[in-house]
């Protein structure tokens, strides 16, 4: 399948250019699919190409030492990964997984500098997209050093606890996210720490609290 | 009959992006809307709910109590 230029048109990078700059820039990229859980970047390699989303979701994540994954960036359709190393010459600041199956557009590095080079206008848009970027990663910092968020989704989970005679009220990750003033990635790695921790069982569409005396001590943890 | 994760048809623009990430293959477009098949293999692994961008798809947690 050749590279669409609508596609193309529809990435901020380039969207302030003319049919003719894109059709030069076409002849740039190329195509890369990935099936489910494939791995297309590994976190510290060096870093070769920048990728936009054609279709499929990509996860951009963090993984500790003890194997503990952190969610940076879920990118879906349009939006691209891999810029912050493909400018500042670094190795993959982060891993890159597809979610499901995905096709890529990429872009070499070297090429990249070429486009650049050739339409200076688009380095505008590349700041607006780095700009945000830095943005999210501000917040996900705010919310992972500073908020103490297990403390924050243990008390909700405490709160919302089911009564032997009537079901508690059902919460998703992303109500458990806007009630402690977080993100949803950073409410899925403190449910899982919990899990370690002994203190609840995720058991499919249930939490189980396995151990409330636990939970109420990291909940009391002043945050 | 299997819990799944919960649609609300009105968000729903027909991306399709849940499709691609569910590895039991339990979502469908259908006149671009998205339907859920009943599985008792549903891991709850919200991926679904992750990467929707409307917020149409949602994996509520039940939270019960049972210690050891």
């Amino acid at each position: 399948m050749a590279v669409q230029l609508e596609f193309l048109k529809r990435i901020l990078y380039f969207s302030d250019l003319g049919l003719a700059e894109l059709e030069s820039i076409k002849e740039l990229v190329f195509e890369k699919t990935a099936e489910r859980a494939e791995m297309i970047l590994l976190e510290g390699e060096s870093a070769d190409n920048l990728y936009f989303v054609a279709s499929g979701v990509v996860k951009v994540f963090k993984t500790s030492t003890e194997g503990r994954e952190q969610i940076l960036n879920i990118v879906r359709p349009d939006e691209s990964f891999n810029d912050v190393s493909i400018f500042d010459g670094g190795p993959n600041p982060a891993g890159a997984r597809a979610m499901g199956p995905v096709l890529l557009y990429g872009i070499k590095k070297n090429d990249m500098e070429v486009i650049l080079r050739n339409h200076p206008q688009i380095a505008l848009n590349v700041i607006k997209v780095l700009a945000k970027r830095v943005r999210h990663l501000v917040s996900l910092v705010e919310d992972l050093s500073f908020k103490h968020v297990i403390n924050r989704v243990a008390r909700i989970l405490f709160e919302h606890i089911g009564g032997e005679m009537s079901r508690g009220p059902r919460l998703t990750q992303q109500e458990m996210a806007a009630m402690a003033g977080t993100a949803r990635e950073v409410v899925g790695r403190s449910l899982k720490a919990l899990e370690e921790e002994g203190a609840i069982k995720l058991d499919r569409h249930r939490i189980i609290i396995r151990d409330k005396e636990a939970l109420r001590k990291i909940m009391e943890v002043s945050s | 009959m299997a819990e799944m994760p919960i649609t609300d048809i009105r968000k729903c623009d027909g991306c399709g992006l849940c499709v691609g990430v569910c590895h039991l293959n339990a979502l469908t477009i259908v006149n671009k809307i998205v339907i859920i098949i009943e599985t008792v293999e549903c891991d709850w692994c919200t991926d679904c709910e992750a990467v929707c961008p409307t917020g149409a798809i949602s994996c509520p947690f039940e939270i019960i109590i049972q210690e050891h």
